[in-house]
């Protein structure tokens, strides 16, 4: 077995779920070979370098890779694949890699497979159907596996201080000109990032209004955590759609999450379930969301989480 | 010119039905459940209506693959605004193991038997989660992809298209012929009228086998086993915002 893991970056830095997809990866056994595709890439290789136990750094660095656009990046994934026969392809399951590994499965003719949970033989993986209210094991019969991978699921690669070798990646027709790259606007935050910060503070259609957010903007900025929503919340205007947690949005575990004003459809849950301990703040005592909390304080949210924010400091860990 | 769409219809167990998963772990309970037009199709449809409306589209067309219910999900859609149906008809076995590989293909071959200018696809279909079918066609056809489109404005030749993307939103320009996929926030679907839906009752709907098309349809994954999932227990309720950062504080979260 080998593997090839398409690297993810933006602003010139790795996305952490690219280490997640390396764990993924190693679990297959054989050969890890990373590919880092982009205009500039060189910050981005060299941190990817020291991920532990990966076998060498695939190198495309082309000013028409400029956003990455799937198109050109399954070019070049193709001329990977033709010169180094690859058993499986990995990508994280986020909107950089699920625009990307199904064209890439198209292409080579095979079934992808979509956000893993986890990998049971180098061709049995486990994942979630139906927004995680079942749990499916399936066989793949296609003789290259192409994945992506639910980073929640695998641990992230640790960094080491040795470092793998790099080379360029083969030359690939990166000539497609039917689609143009324009621009990105990502929101701006100071805050960590939704899917690897270890504490989420997130709100619902409770809040009211986008302004009242600022309630958990204060809270979240105690605690060094990410504030995400509900798609009530996304709907309604209150937040930008890249905070949504859910099915259809961004799948988060963190460490501790805390649902302030959302009430727990199911497609909220799958996005959050996995967190290590879930907090509920709803003046709704029959809200959903507390059967799956682990502490729950039936409270209207204008006065918790107020005191919450005053009281915090005392408890918090220096 | 004005364009001429096709979209896909699934039909898949409606969003409010808490499934079942089947006792011998084989899958999960379809009979007697109630089923619709899978709700990011259903944004695919009324985008397709909307470009329509604005004369910038001259025909939808519609294509559901499945067993003969799909006709319903295809009047759905007819309901809604669109021209004319396909129904790929495919039941049984073949239905059980049809993968977005083979759907990918199906609608390749009838873009090109059609003279389709743009096919409209929803992001993922809410029972297997895939959200794979848009990517796999475009690349069938070797045509651009907008996927998870937000907002799309037809300029001349090229679509310019407002995609969803983590941390905000990116933008592309396809050239035609080309395949998007609807995310959430694209718009949102219309309501079909007593007057459209009977309306829609005269409609037509073609009928296709996989035969006509000479698609492979070949299973490519084998489903060995579907299960519940680990049951999350409820914890404790909390008394007051100080019992709650006490008993955080002892978990270790803060």
């Amino acid at each position: 077995n080998s593997s090839l893991v398409i690297a993810e970056h933006k602003d010139e830095q790795l996305v952490p779920i690219t280490l997640n997809a390396i764990t993924a990866a190693k679990k297959i056994g054989g050969d890890v070979t990373c590919l880092v595709a982009g205009k500039t890439v060189a910050p981005v290789v060299s941190e990817l370098c020291k991920a532990e136990g990966i076998g060498k750094v695939l190198i495309a660095e082309d000013s028409v890779l400029e956003g990455t656009l799937p198109e050109r990046v399954t070019s070049l994934v193709l001329a990977c694949q033709k010169q180094f026969n690859f058993t499986h392809i990995f990508a994280g399951a986020d909107a950089f890699g699920k625009s990307l590994i199904p064209r890439i499965g198209a292409k080579l003719d095979v079934s992808p497979i979509s956000d893993i949970l986890d990998i049971k033989s180098p061709d049995t993986f486990v994942r979630a159907i139906y927004a995680g209210n079942a749990i499916t094991t399936i066989r793949a019969k296609d003789p290259v596996k192409v994945i992506s991978v639910r980073g929640t699921c695998f641990e992230a690669c640790p960094l080491v201080s040795t470092e793998a070798p790099t080379e360029n990646a083969p030359q690939a027709d990166l000539s497609w000109e039917l689609t143009k790259w324009i621009s990105q606007e990502l929101s701006k935050s100071e805050r960590p990032e939704l899917t690897s910060a270890k504490t989420v503070v997130s709100g619902g259609r409770g809040l009211k209004s986008g302004d009242n957010f600022k309630l958990l903007y204060d809270l979240a900025d105690k605690m060094g955590a990410a504030v995400g929503a509900s798609r009530a919340a996304v709907d309604a205007g209150f937040v930008p759609n890249d905070l949504q947690v859910g099915q259809t949005g961004k799948i988060v575990a963190p460490e501790l999450y805390i649902a302030v004003g959302i009430s727990g459809a199911i497609q909220h849950l799958a996005g959050m379930k996995d967190s290590k301990t879930i907090v509920a703040i709803n003046k709704d005592q029959e809200a959903p969301i507390f059967q799956v909390a682990d502490l729950g304080l039936v409270a209207d949210l204008f006065k918790a989480i107020p005191e919450m924010t005053e009281k915090i400091d005392q408890y918090l860990s220096k | 010119m004005a364009m001429r769409v096709l979209v896909g219809c699934k039909r898949v167990i409606d969003y409010a039905v808490k499934i079942r998963v089947k006792p011998d772990k084989t899958g999960v309970v379809t009979e007697g459940v109630k089923h619709s037009l899978n709700p990011f199709d259903e944004i695919a449809v009324e985008e397709a209506v909307r470009l329509k409306e604005k004369k910038l589209a001259s025909e939808v067309i519609a294509v559901s693959c499945g067993p003969p219910p799909c006709q319903e999900t295809l009047r759905t859609a007819l309901a809604m605004g669109v021209d004319r149906g396909i129904h790929v008809e495919i039941g049984g076995k073949d239905y059980e193991t049809l993968q977005p590989i083979h759907v990918s293909k199906i609608l390749a071959k009838l873009a090109q038997e059609e003279k389709v200018d743009l096919i409209i696809l929803g992001k993922q279909a809410i029972d297997d989660d895939a959200n794979q079918t848009a990517q796999m066609t475009a690349a069938v056809l070797d045509w651009p992809q907008g996927v998870f489109a937000s907002k799309i404005e037809k300029m001349d030749g090229t679509l310019k298209i407002q995609r969803e993307v983590d941390g905000g939103v990116e933008y592309v320009e396809a050239k035609l012929p080309a395949v998007i996929s609807s995310d959430l926030r694209l718009n949102e679907p219309r309501y079909a009228t007593l007057p459209n839906i009977m309306k829609a009752k005269k409609k037509q709907i073609a009928k296709k086998s996989i035969s006509d098309l000479g698609v492979d349809i070949t299973p490519r994954v084998e489903v060995l086993t579907v299960e519940d999932p680990p049951v999350r227990e409820a914890g404790a309720k909390v008394e007051s915002v100080e019992e709650l950062l006490t008993k955080l504080k002892d978990l270790g979260r803060i």
